[in-house]
């Protein structure tokens, strides 16, 4: 497995005054499903654009299997992309706009027929040759999309935003579909998402981006609970941010303190400085205990009074003031719902583990 | 107010088709009657004029001037047309409006006015008049015709469509062959009927600059000082109406041909 596959170097894209893409550097790996995450405008699509080939950086080098790319027109390049409103050509079949990209490699005609067969096979499409763009739903025009792009057997396969087009319930299942299309095929994938849950559930790998900058990148599970920032923290899930005051460093650990709360030491991940008032301490909301009884077993026990609750179904969230706190806390839970307590008055616990320190930005 | 329900509503819009079409109806009517004058009582049925028709040759040398005029001026003008269009619907660049503004002058200046400009450049240049000068005017023209009429089409154009393209191999010229000119063919082709009707009864611009070779719209005009040649110019005229329509419903047909159901157009707007 070749860890460089894709080697992005010091890319800048600028347009005018904006800097879409600002100085950019990191590497795919081959046989990744590699995603692109990041509020819209934060210069995800024009990395993929870059890395087709329909922008060219103002400075930086682009190398793919080991080959310099960054001049090289899209139609050479090694790379084939799915658009985010699919470009399914609507004046020839399905058949026909599979086959387009093929015309170069002058296969007979019974291998071209075979070429197209599995790829349909592998969208799950077959019998769909004949129809045109306008006869297709837009879960089918993806898949055509995908096959149109696949029957390349690209090296990287680029996709842009794919299922923002699809209602929720066909978006989860392509997800799954995806993931395994990839696996089954092997191709490197690059996909471009703002969804957040959509990339932490799809992907090996997640480049999080910001103003034109990597913010992190990690596999789903450390962006979760290892967050370098607080805007990673904040764009992936839901988080409670605390303000708090750093204090003497021991090892990996830090005296951390937050106001009404308490001061205890943590591990400190992200080298804070000590006795720093730009600290920020992330709880996930699921981390925190929540119960109607006073709680006995926990680093730090807290009294609260419930002041709102939204209710998603397979959980509730709760909104939970503690005095002295600067915002109410968020709590979710699977066990408790509106009417679980009594005068709203609710004891939650947390632990020292599941306290993520962070420098305010 | 259900329109369906307001008689007199009805009544303007006979008023206003009558209006539109007897006279029209005249020609075709008198190139059917026997005799000379233009006048009712009719007289018998006859074919006599358009046998007549048929012997002039000079009718046809100014029919095949009008369709070389129209068919080169067309042309060039839908391609003309088709780089601006692509230009403004494409990029936004300085000048933008203005070079829209522009190339629209043409279709709001009195044609008088443009007539008179171009005959006197030419003869100032010392060039001689003839079909040529005709096909710069027209081209002239038509240019805005056949832009507006590619703008409308072009507008609803995703430009993903040519990267698609690009990304499944293809270079610039192959692009435009597999993709931009099939996709817009209809509408490319609705600019050059249109164009070539607009140059084909073009008038003022043809009689100022005509040579010694004259259009057909030109011919008639001529032809009008002789009574004894009316009714020929009347059966030319029943012919020309028929082949207009036939022409007109042709763009039309065109213009909406892949075009998604709800943005087919009813009107043959230019």
């Amino acid at each position: 497995m070749n860890e460089n596959f894709i080697e992005i170097k010091n890319i800048s894209r600028h347009f005018g005054s904006v800097k879409a893409v600002d100085n950019v550097s990191f590497s795919i790996k081959q046989g990744e499903f590699f995603s692109l995450l990041g509020p819209s405008g934060c210069g995800k699509t024009t990395l993929l654009r870059l890395l087709a080939g329909f922008e060219a950086p103002n400075q930086g080098e682009i190398f793919i299997d080991g080959t310099d790319v960054t001049s090289m027109p899209a139609n050479l390049r090694p790379t084939n992309m799915v658009f985010q409103n699919y470009a399914i050509f609507p004046h020839i079949n399905c058949k026909r706009n599979i086959e387009f990209g093929m015309r170069k490699e002058k296969l007979s005609r019974q291998e071209l027929d075979n070429r197209v067969e599995e790829v349909l096979s592998l969208v799950k499409l077959e019998g769909y040759e004949e129809r045109f763009s306008n006869q297709l739903s837009g879960g089918q025009r993806q898949r055509i999309a995908l096959a149109r792009a696949l029957i390349k057997r690209p090296k990287v396969l680029l996709l842009d935003e794919p299922l923002g087009a699809l209602d929720k319930k066909l978006r989860d299942e392509m997800q799954i579909e995806l993931r395994n299309l990839q696996k089954a095929v092997g191709i490197t994938f690059v996909f471009v998402t703002h969804d957040q849950s959509e990339s932490i559930s799809m992907s090996d790998r997640v480049a999080v981006m910001n103003e034109g900058k990597i913010q992190q990148i990690s596999d789903p599970h450390d962006l979760y609970y290892n967050p370098q920032s607080i805007f990673v923290s904040s764009f992936i899930g839901t988080t409670n941010f605390l303000s708090s005051k750093t204090g003497i460093r021991n090892k990996n650990s830090i005296m951390v303190k937050i106001e009404s709360i308490g001061e205890f030491s943590i591990k400190n991940k992200l080298n804070i400085p000590e006795n720093s008032n730009n600290a920020v301490c992330s709880i996930r909301p699921e981390a925190i205990e929540l119960s109607t009884t006073p709680i006995e077993k926990g680093d730090i026990i807290l009294e609260g009074q419930i002041v709102n609750s939204s209710y998603y179904g397979e959980l509730t969230s709760f909104y939970v003031k503690v005095e002295g706190v600067e915002k109410p806390l968020i709590v979710s839970s699977q066990r408790f719902d509106n009417n679980s307590f009594q005068d709203n008055k609710c004891y939650i616990g947390i632990n020292f583990k599941d306290i993520n320190l962070l420098k305010k930005e | 107010m259900n329109i369906g329900q307001n008689r007199s509503l009805y009544i303007y819009v006979l008023l206003y088709f009558a209006f539109l079409y007897i006279p029209v109806m005249f020609l075709p009517i008198f190139s059917f009657n026997s005799g000379i004058h233009m006048a009712f009582p009719l007289k018998e049925f006859s074919t006599e004029h358009y046998v007549d028709m048929w012997n002039s040759p000079k009718l046809f040398d100014a029919l095949w001037n009008s369709v070389y005029v129209g068919v080169v001026s067309s042309f060039s003008a839908t391609i003309l047309a088709f780089f601006a269009a692509k230009a403004f619907t494409k990029y936004k660049f300085w000048g933008h409006s203005f070079s829209y503004g522009a190339i629209l002058t043409p279709f709001l200046i009195p044609e008088i006015i443009l007539a008179i400009a171009l005959l006197v450049i030419w003869v100032q240049m010392g060039l001689p008049l003839g079909l040529t000068p005709i096909i710069i005017g027209h081209i002239l023209f038509c240019t805005p015709f056949c832009m507006i009429i590619l703008i409308a089409r072009m507008e609803g154009f995703d430009r993903n469509l040519e990267e698609a393209s690009q990304d499944l191999g293809e270079g610039v010229l192959m692009t435009f062959w597999r993709v931009t000119f099939p996709i817009l063919l209809p509408g490319l082709i609705a600019s050059f009927l249109l164009g070539f009707i607009i140059s084909f009864d073009e008038f003022l611009l043809a009689m100022f600059l005509q040579g010694s070779d004259q259009t057909l719209p030109i011919y008639m005009w001529g032809q009008l000082r002789f009574a004894r040649r009316l009714p020929h110019v009347l059966a030319l005229g029943a012919v020309i109406i028929v082949a207009t329509c036939l022409v007109v419903m042709l763009a039309y047909w065109l213009r909406n041909i892949g075009q998604p159901e709800e943005k087919k157009d009813l009107t043959f707007k230019i």
